[in-house]
This record gives C-alpha cells, sequence and structure tokens, in this order.
C-alpha cells in the first residue's frame, strides 16, 4: 500500500522534526495544565463546584492547547518550500496532509488524553468520570486538529496569523466542545453516553474526510 | 387600531424604552451602513480620480 | 495592464464580468431601495397598528417584527454568501467573491441586530439582559463565524486570494450551522435554559405573520441593495487599474465633489 505508507512517512517525518523541538510540544502541553490550574485560583477551591466545572474547563483548555500549536503545523514547510514540493509529488496532497494533521494530534492531542486524568483529579472527578473523560479527549482531540487544520492553512503566511485563526477555528469548535463535555457531565450524574459518542465519533469520521480535503484546497490557495 | 392617544403609542403598554429601542437600533444601524458604503465610494472615486489627474501632471511636464 | 484586454465574455456570463456588472447595479439600485422602503412602510404599518397586544407579552412582543426578520436575513445571507464564494471557487468568476465580501457586513449586522434586538426582548420578558438560549447562542457563533470571515479578508492583501480563502472558510462555516446548531440545541435542552420562547406565541395571529413577513421582505430588499452598493465599491477598488473604469470615473466627476 504506497498510499498509506506515504501518510505514515509523513506523519514520521513531522514527529521527527519535532522531538528535535521539544520545547514546543512541552510548552503547549504545560499551557494546558496552567489554565486548567487557574481556574480553581479564579474561582475558589470549593469541590462541588470545581466538580461541576470540570468537564468544561478541561475541555476549553484542550481546544485553547491545540489551538496554540496550530500555526506550527504548516508554517516551517511553507517556509522553506517543502510544502510547495509535497504539492507537486504524484502523491494525493490530501493523504501528505493527513499525514501531517496525525503528526499534529500525535504531538499535541495525545499527550493531552494521557494528562486529562491527572488534572481530573484536581478537580475531583470520580473513578468512573475520569476514563469517560479520557475517552471524549480521545475522539474530540483529533477532531480538534482536523478542524484546526483548515484555519492554520488558511492564515498561512497572513498577518496576524495566530489570532486571526483563533477568530476563525473556535466558532468551529463549539460542538466538540459541547459534545465532548457533555459526555463527562453525564457520566458524572449516571446518564447514558453512548449518544454524545456517537455524535462525536460521527463528527470524527466526517472530519477524517472532509477537512483533509479542505486543508488542501485551502494549502493550494496559500502557495498560488 | 388600539391606540387612543399618541402618548399611549408612545409608552408601548410600558415597553417604550424595548421596544423602542430594538426598532431604533434597527433603523439607526440600517442608515448608518448605507452611509458607510456610499463614503467607500465616494472614497475610492476620489482616489481614482486623484490618480488620474497625477498622471495626466506627469505625462504635460514629460 | 493585461486587463485592457479583457474579451468580452458573452450570454449569461457576461454578467458575471464585473465590468458588465458595474452600470447594471447601479441601474437595479433604486428598485430594491424602493421595494424596501414600500415593504418597510407596509410592514412597520401592521406591526404598530394592525397587530394586536399580544395577550401574555403586552407590546413587547412587537420586537418581533424586527428580530425575527433579522435572524432570518442573518442565517439567509450566510448561505447566499456560501453560495457565491462556492461558485466563486468552482468557475473562477471573479464577481462571485466581490457578492461574497459585499455580503458578509450585511450579514454580520444583521446578526448583530438580531443579537440586539432579542436582548431587548427578553429583558423585559425573562428579567435578563441575556439568556443562554439556543436560538441567541447560535446567533451569537453565526455572528463569530461572519467577524472570522470579514477578518480572514481583510488580513490578505491579494485580492483573488482572499476571495478563494475566504471562499474556503464560508464553505466549511455552511457545513458546520447545522451541527452547531444542532448542538447548541442539544446543549440547551440538556441544561434545561429557557422554558419560555420567545417567537412561540400559542396563537400567531394571522396579522402577526404578515407583518413579520413583509418586514423580513423590507430586510431581505435592504440587504441586497446596500450588497449592491458595497460591490460597486469593491469593483472600482479592485479594477482600478482597467481602462473602462477610468473613464467611468472620469463620467462621475460631476457627482464627487473635491
Amino acid at each position: 500500500m504506497p498510499t498509506a505508507t506515504a501518510l505514515l512517512i509523513t506523519a514520521q517525518r513531522d514527529l521527527l522534526l519535532a522531538m528535535r523541538r521539544k520545547s514546543d510540544v512541552l510548552v503547549s502541553l504545560f499551557f494546558f495544565v496552567i489554565v486548567v490550574s487557574l481556574f480553581p485560583l479564579g474561582i475558589g477551591p470549593e469541590p462541588l463546584l470545581l466538580k461541576k466545572i470540570a468537564p468544561g474547563v478541561l475541555m476549553v483548555a484542550a481546544l485553547l492547547s491545540t489551538l496554540l500549536g496550530l500555526p506550527r503545523m504548516f508554517a516551517a514547510d511553507y517556509a522553506d518550500g517543502t510544502l510547495e514540493q509535497l504539492a507537486l509529488s504524484p502523491l494525493p496532497f490530501g493523504l501528505l496532509v493527513s499525514g501531517k494533521i496525525l503528526a499534529h494530534w500525535l504531538v499535541c492531542g495525545l499527550p493531552l488524553v494521557l494528562l486529562a486524568p491527572v488534572l481530573g483529579l484536581q478537580f475531583g472527578l470520580d473513578g468512573e468520570s475520569l476514563p469517560m473523560l479520557m475517552l471524549a479527549l480521545l475522539i474530540a482531540t483529533p477532531l480538534l486538529s482536523l478542524i484546526g487544520s483548515i484555519g492554520a492553512a488558511l492564515t498561512l503566511g497572513v498577518r496576524g496569523g495566530g489570532a486571526l485563526l483563533a477568530l476563525l477555528i473556535l466558532p468551529l469548535y463549539v460542538p466538540t466542545l459541547i459534545f465532548a463535555s457533555g459526555a463527562v457531565e453525564a457520566q458524572m450524574v449516571g446518564m447514558s453516553t453512548s449518544g454524545y459518542l456517537s455524535l462525536l465519533a460521527a463528527m470524527l469520521a466526517l472530519a477524517v474526510f472532509f477537512a483533509p480535503w479542505a486543508t488542501s484546497a485551502a494549502l493550494k490557495i496559500a502557495l498560488e | 387600531m388600539q391606540w387612543n392617544s399618541a402618548t399611549e403609542f408612545f409608552a408601548m403598554g410600558g415597553y417604550a424604552l424595548y421596544v423602542w429601542g430594538g426598532f431604533g437600533a434597527c433603523a439607526l444601524l440600517m442608515a448608518v451602513e448605507p452611509w458607510l458604503v456610499k463614503r467607500r465610494m465616494r472614497e475610492a472615486i476620489l482616489n481614482l480620480q486623484r490618480l488620474g489627474r497625477a498622471e495626466n501632471l506627469d505625462n504635460k511636464n514629460r | 495592464m493585461n486587463l485592457l484586454t479583457e474579451k468580452p465574455a458573452k450570454g449569461f456570463y457576461r454578467f458575471s464580468s464585473p465590468q458588465t456588472f458595474y452600470p447594471l447595479a447601479e441601474k437595479m439600485l433604486p428598485w430594491f431601495w424602493v421595494a424596501a422602503a414600500l415593504f418597510g412602510i407596509a410592514g412597520l404599518w401592521i406591526s404598530f397598528f394592525v397587530a394586536p397586544t399580544d395577550a401574555t407579552q403586552g407590546e413587547a412582543y412587537r420586537l418581533i417584527f424586527v428580530h425575527v426578520p433579522a435572524s432570518w436575513m442573518s442565517m439567509f445571507i450566510y448561505l447566499v454568501m456560501a453560495a457565491w464564494a462556492g461558485i466563486g471557487l468552482a468557475l473562477g468568476t471573479r464577481l462571485s467573491g466581490m457578492m461574497a465580501q459585499a455580503l458578509a457586513p450585511t450579514g454580520a449586522l444583521m446578526a448583530a441586530l438580531s443579537l440586539a434586538t432579542g436582548s431587548l426582548w427578553g429583558r423585559p420578558m425573562w428579567g435578563t439582559w441575556w439568556i443562554w438560549d439556543a436560538r441567541l447562542t447560535s446567533e451569537l457563533i453565526l455572528f463569530f463565524l461572519y467577524i472570522g470571515f470579514i477578518a480572514l479578508q481583510a488580513a490578505i492583501d491579494d485580492p483573488r486570494r482572499a476571495d478563494k480563502a475566504g471562499a474556503v472558510l464560508a464553505l466549511v462555516g455552511v457545513v458546520n450551522v447545522p451541527i452547531i446548531y444542532f448542538s447548541v440545541i442539544w446543549w440547551n435542552s440538556l441544561h434545561q435554559g429557557s422554558s419560555v420562547s420567545l417567537t412561540k406565541s400559542p396563537s400567531m395571529a394571522q396579522t402577526m405573520f404578515a407583518g413579520m413577513i413583509l418586514m423580513a421582505l423590507c430586510f431581505w430588499m435592504y440587504s441586497i441593495a446596500v450588497a449592491l452598493m458595497r460591490v460597486r465599491a469593491i469593483i472600482i477598488e479592485r479594477e482600478r487599474n482597467a481602462e473602462w473604469v477610468r473613464t467611468e470615473i472620469s463620467m462621475e466627476k460631476t457627482n464627487a465633489v473635491e
């Protein structure tokens, strides 16, 4: 399967580059931790209230933290001309873009999933809610990377890229935010979570097909 | 018609602030927007005319 | 300038050229303004003098006559904008991108008006200026989508790239709008927000409906008129190097006094 290999090789290359610049990865991870820790300081240490807001706070922080890594998705490759080479290659561009999105998720999304239970404990989430939190984040974070890649491509090399990216992408993150934190909240009050999770999964399936396509269209516009 | 007097009409059953505020906001913004567009248009035309005159002057001096 | 040697297009495509559309828009403008004024007068007459006082909401319900049309237009303009953007992306017609760009500020204005009137209506009915009701919340997100579109276009200097990038964003947005709307309704029903619905009066009198439709037509005609005005300004700004713009401008000298 040469096409699948192309995807993996692009992802591998991006991961390698990310590993060379570990500080970038750690910055967005600590950003996540710090933002989440700020809420108890701003709101007060009342356990019941903190438990109630935990899912929302964790999801919003995850959303912002993913956003922080988005401008890096294509910027370096755009600057040194690699992106143009990728676009000209005979392999489907969407596939190569998918590889880069996968790498972004592995670097910016997956660590959040693994770190979230620790932060959940800080907010007093119970033993059943923590796995649900991880599961919701596991479906939500790739979705964030996929939707975010469109914004990253659109704002490539544009004035005020970072702030503009947030303005474009955050409204599109709303459904992900609602369903992911909704799943955890439903678990906390003992309601069924399958509706939320299947909606999240459905959105993920949609995004897997359409986001790389939209992103590569946006990248081609930027490369013109 | 349900209004007995002009005062009653303007009082809007005690909701004057909200009703007139809402309709007023619409009227105001829907007057300001065309005005802004008109100004943008005039600006664009004036800019072009200035450019044209500058080019004419350049050609004459040459 | 190779713009000087532009070939005149044939048939329907003729109108997709800014050069033919510019005078056409000028001819259409007064008609839309007149239509907007007529529908507006009729609509206001019904909304203040014909529609009866609402049994539960008193006179405050009269905000329905601006709130609902503004909300409708804000959603409709987004669809039209995305359609123009999509046409521009698919066919490469320059005018389509300009139309999308011309529609965006009017759409944002409609969303803002819908939010403002909704909040003015909510204050006497619910006792707060803002309520996280599904309708208001999704309107707010729609407003953000408009702002994003306008900001993206403003940030890109090359107009062709701005058009295309904006088109991709508008199309992504249009796919997301139903998902966002659905998710907000879901979220709202879960958190047991407002059980009072602003617009669902138990017995919507026919006169009320007529007033709403007339005001919606007024807002529609207004939006078309303003968008046409703005697209003319955009054409002048973008095609300033074309010969026809130069001649057009020299004729307009009498209107623009310096």
